[in-house]
């Protein structure tokens, strides 16, 4: 019954690794925008999409002119 | 009728068509022209119409080739790259979202960018050899979404997230969890061998998972409750630190001698719950500040004029507004602001001054006339002489003013502190009296019933009951487009006993004019002439005359005069016309003629000399506002606060009920001080504004409230922002603030019934650790769930119409 100690120490151990998952998170501002993200994930393949479609030259897309009016 | 393809506005004045699609301006088109040979198609597919219609004049940014404010704006600059982040007021949906990330596609020198919706700001990457930071402003206003650059960002510091209440309620969670593990083989199987072996290590762990929990997550209590203390007032926390403090040493004493497991599980919950609700109440919008001054409302910069010589080329140059000096020539050019109190030297001034005054109808300023900071030049460029430096203009004066560096309205004493005080006292006899009683009866358990009183007396649902009604009440109000700054107004919005409006902007709409006509009326001919005589004139009255009478024809005039101030004249075809102030059209002296009241705007006609009528000009006022004056009058003392002049008075005298005191020529100091006066004969004041000379009547009020047409734009610092589509709503606002406070009140007798039970345990020496760990969570999520429950069924009303 002593493996009780060892499987004590794995849990709080692992409750450990996740709590500190939790406050990294945190601190690296995951949290702080919940909505954009959200959003976001739905273009993921849009963007794909245009890229594999698109002209290898770069050149070829002009870029546009600032002054114009 | 056709619809822009762009911005979904109706195309009623033009319509351009392009690649069969249509649209109502060539900003519009262009913007439309940059997306498709860009790839960029995807934008219209993900929402109809999302585009929003640029509006760019030349030379607005070019402050912006300034490198020391460039330096200020910038967040990161090294070597070639470069970070900005900008405020991004007018993005609105995930077409935005979209293509605001995918500036890259546009333009190869900027390297990422990443948007924050709740915010609206975007973060931009950029290499700053390739592109400034002034091509990449106006590449962002030339798809519609100009940037929000104003005297704010001047003073920024970078911004301190204070996440301090979410690292407390993941560490009371994480240690709730587990505490409830190790608590629970103890309340099911007593006298077990093997529980017996290891109950001591669970118990000792329990322990240490509590010590985070009570000296930092809980650490928010003592300190609130030490300060009470020392300002003599028993507040919520009071009895909240002293169940957390008994809770832990009665525990801790408990398992040191063996005398049982301890409380650890309720003291974990307890501190889990409460920081919970604090949590809820915390409901931000991201994307409106409640703080704002005239800071965020003036520009970052402006066009100084130097002159070397008479003989001299004149020289531009972009200058700060803080080096500004007295006696500096600056340029305005149309639609910009004026920094500070200046004289005009050169150009037709025409001031909109009714964000800063209230007074409605633009100014027409001469050469050599005072020009107070603040206002808005409405007709092409002048050239302006500073007299003051910004900090000591007229305007800028008000935020001197002591009631803008008070820290928030700490005076109001909400309802959970009055109650906690009774509270506080009643539990603190009641242990000290069982305490006594049992030290005649069994002196060995004294000590666990005093304890055990204090414990189940910890008022957790007390302290639950006003975040969550509150912060449900926060929600739904957010969703009705009331945006509340805190939770608590809400107390001190059901308290309000006197409401004061503002006239210009609040009771009144920005936009729009009543324009009716008086006299004879005119032939079908002279119409047109009228028309296109107005067609021809910048002046805002004749703009808004002519979008009133929808001109269908429009003739070429042969011959066109604009007299600044005076009036417009005109001819065609040997058909005269004259447009403008009385005394211009009929070529008499100021006095003569018909009766004028001064106060009224009014634009006379005359044709071939002859005087035909009046255009009379009156604000309109918005919808319901008969309704609301009326519901309010009877439970509420209410005025009207302007800082317009009388013309309005008689008109509002017949239309308000009677109750209604009517007070003009308010300057923005008049108006605190008329709040305060009010304060200090006992009245709770709601001042409801919109304009920068409502900022001091709106801090110093108890409850200040901002209406605003749209919630992007600038508005003053205040308790809440209104949108002006549900004004008409303030009154159910009201109500529903003092419902939120019955329910409060139904759920501290909800709460005392539950410390009641726990009290019958307690006294009598039965408070096992079960009965408290049954007994605490109940009662907190009953009250959760009472409360929730109550605020939908008391708002249905409101909700009921966002539905429909």
């Amino acid at each position: 019954m002593s493996i009780i100690y060892m499987l004590l120490a794995i849990s709080v151990c692992v409750a450990i690794v996740f709590f500190i998952a939790f406050i990294v998170s945190v601190r690296k501002g995951q949290y702080d925008d919940t909505y954009t993200p959200s959003v976001r994930m739905l273009f993921e393949d849009e963007l794909l999409d245009i890229s594999e479609t698109e002209t290898d030259d770069p050149s070829d897309n002009k870029p546009i002119n600032l002054n114009q009016k | 009728m056709q619809l822009c393809f762009h911005c979904g506005d109706s195309c009623d004045t033009q319509t351009i068509v392009f690649e069969e699609k249509s649209f109502c301006c060539n900003g519009c088109k262009t913007v439309y022209e940059i997306f498709s040979t860009n790839d960029l198609d995807y934008y219209y597919d993900l929402e109809n119409t999302p585009g929003i219609s640029p509006e760019l004049t030349d030379g607005k940014f070019d402050y912006l080739e300034n490198p020391d404010i460039v330096a200020k704006l910038l967040e990161f600059d090294e070597g070639s790259t470069s970070v900005v982040n900008f405020l991004v007021p007018s993005m609105h949906c995930s077409s935005c979202i979209w293509v605001l990330e995918n500036l890259s596609r546009l333009i190869s020198a900027i390297k990422s960018s990443l948007v924050n919706f709740p915010e609206k700001t975007i973060r931009i990457t950029f290499s700053s050899e390739n592109i400034s930071l002034k091509e990449l402003v106006i590449l962002l206003s030339r798809i519609g979404y100009e940037p929000n650059i104003s005297l704010e960002d001047f003073s920024k510091k970078p911004k301190h997230i204070d996440r301090s209440l979410i690292y407390k309620l993941g560490v009371a969670g994480f240690a709730f969890g587990n505490v409830m593990f190790l608590s629970f083989p103890e309340y099911f199987e007593v006298n077990e061998f093997w529980l017996e072996r290891f109950k001591h290590l669970f118990r000792w762990l329990m322990f240490a998972f509590s010590l985070p929990v009570v000296f930092y997550s809980g650490s928010g209590y003592f300190i609130s409750a030490y300060k009470g203390l020392q300002s003599k007032i028993l507040n919520i926390d009071v009895p909240i630190a002293l169940g957390i403090a008994t809770l832990f040493i009665r525990s801790t004493i408990d398992i040191v001698f063996d005398w049982g497991s301890g409380f650890f599980d309720s003291l974990n919950g307890l501190v889990f719950f409460l920081l919970l609700g604090k949590f809820f109440q915390q409901k931000t919008y991201a994307f409106l500040s409640f703080e704002r001054d005239y800071k965020s409302y003036f520009p970052m910069a402006v066009t100084r004029i130097n002159r070397k010589g008479i003989y001299q080329p004149v020289e531009e140059e972009q200058v700060q507004i803080y080096d500004l000096k007295q006696g500096d020539h600056i340029l305005i050019r149309n639609e910009e602001i004026i920094p500070a109190d200046c004289i005009l030297l050169k150009g037709d001034a025409l001031i909109d001054y009714s964000f800063v005054t209230g007074e409605a109808i633009p100014v027409i300023k001469e050469s050599g006339e005072k020009i107070y900071a603040g206002g808005r030049q409405k007709t092409g460029s002048i050239e302006v002489e500073v007299i003051k430096v910004v900090e000591q203009s007229y305007l800028t004066q008000l935020w001197s003013n002591e009631v803008f560096s008070k820290e928030g309205k700490g005076r109001f004493q909400n309802l959970t502190n009055s109650i906690s005080k009774h509270f506080t006292i009643a539990v603190l006899s009641i242990a000290i009296i069982t305490t006594i009683i049992w030290l005649y009866l069994d002196p060995s358990k004294a000590f666990n019933v005093f304890t055990a009183v204090l414990i189940v007396a910890c008022p957790c649902a007390i302290a639950l009951a006003a975040p969550f009604t509150l912060g449900n009440l926060l929600r739904i109000f957010g969703r009705n487009k009331l945006y509340l700054k805190e939770a608590q107004t809400i107390e001190r919005l059901a308290a309000v006993d006197t409401v004061i409006f503002d006239k210009t902007g609040t009771l009144t709409t920005h936009h729009k004019n009543t324009i009716t006509y008086n006299g004879i009326a005119l032939s079908a001919e002279e119409e047109l002439l009228l028309n296109s005589t107005l067609r021809a004139s910048n002046h805002p009255l004749s703009r808004s005359l002519y979008e009133m009478l929808h001109a269908e024809q429009i003739l070429t005039l042969d011959e066109f005069e604009e007299k600044v101030g005076k009036g417009i004249q005109a001819s065609y075809k040997g058909q005269d016309i004259k447009v403008g102030s009385y005394t211009y059209v009929s070529d008499r002296e100021a006095g003569k003629g018909p009766e004028k009241d001064l106060n009224r705007t009014e634009v006379h006609i005359t044709s071939n000399d002859e005087y035909k009528g009046y255009y009379l000009f009156q604000n309109s006022y918005r919808k319901g506002i008969d309704e609301i004056f009326e519901n309010l009058s009877a439970t509420h003392r209410l005025a009207v606060l302007s800082g317009d002049n009388e013309g309005e008075k008689e008109y509002l005298t017949t239309r308000l009920p009677e109750s209604v005191s009517l007070h003009f020529n308010h300057k923005p100091d008049d108006k605190l001080v008329f709040v305060k006066r009010l304060q200090q004969n006992g009245h709770k004041v709601m001042m409801i504004g919109d304009g920068l000379n409502d900022a001091g009547a709106l801090a110093q009020s108890d409850v200040g409230l901002v209406i605003s047409e749209d919630i992007n734009v600038f508005s003053p610092a205040c308790d809440g922002i209104l949108d002006a589509s549900r004004f008409k709503d303030i009154t159910r606002f009201l109500k529903l603030s003092s419902k939120g406070i019955s329910i409060i009140k139904w759920s501290f007798l909800l709460s005392l019934l539950y410390n009641l039970i726990g009290l019958g345990f307690a006294v009598t020496g039965h408070l096992e650790p079960v009965v408290a760990a049954i007994l605490m969570p109940l009662s907190s999520i009953s009250i959760v769930v009472f409360t929730t429950i109550f605020t939908q069924v008391v708002s249905r009303k409101l909700n009921a119409k966002i539905k429909s």
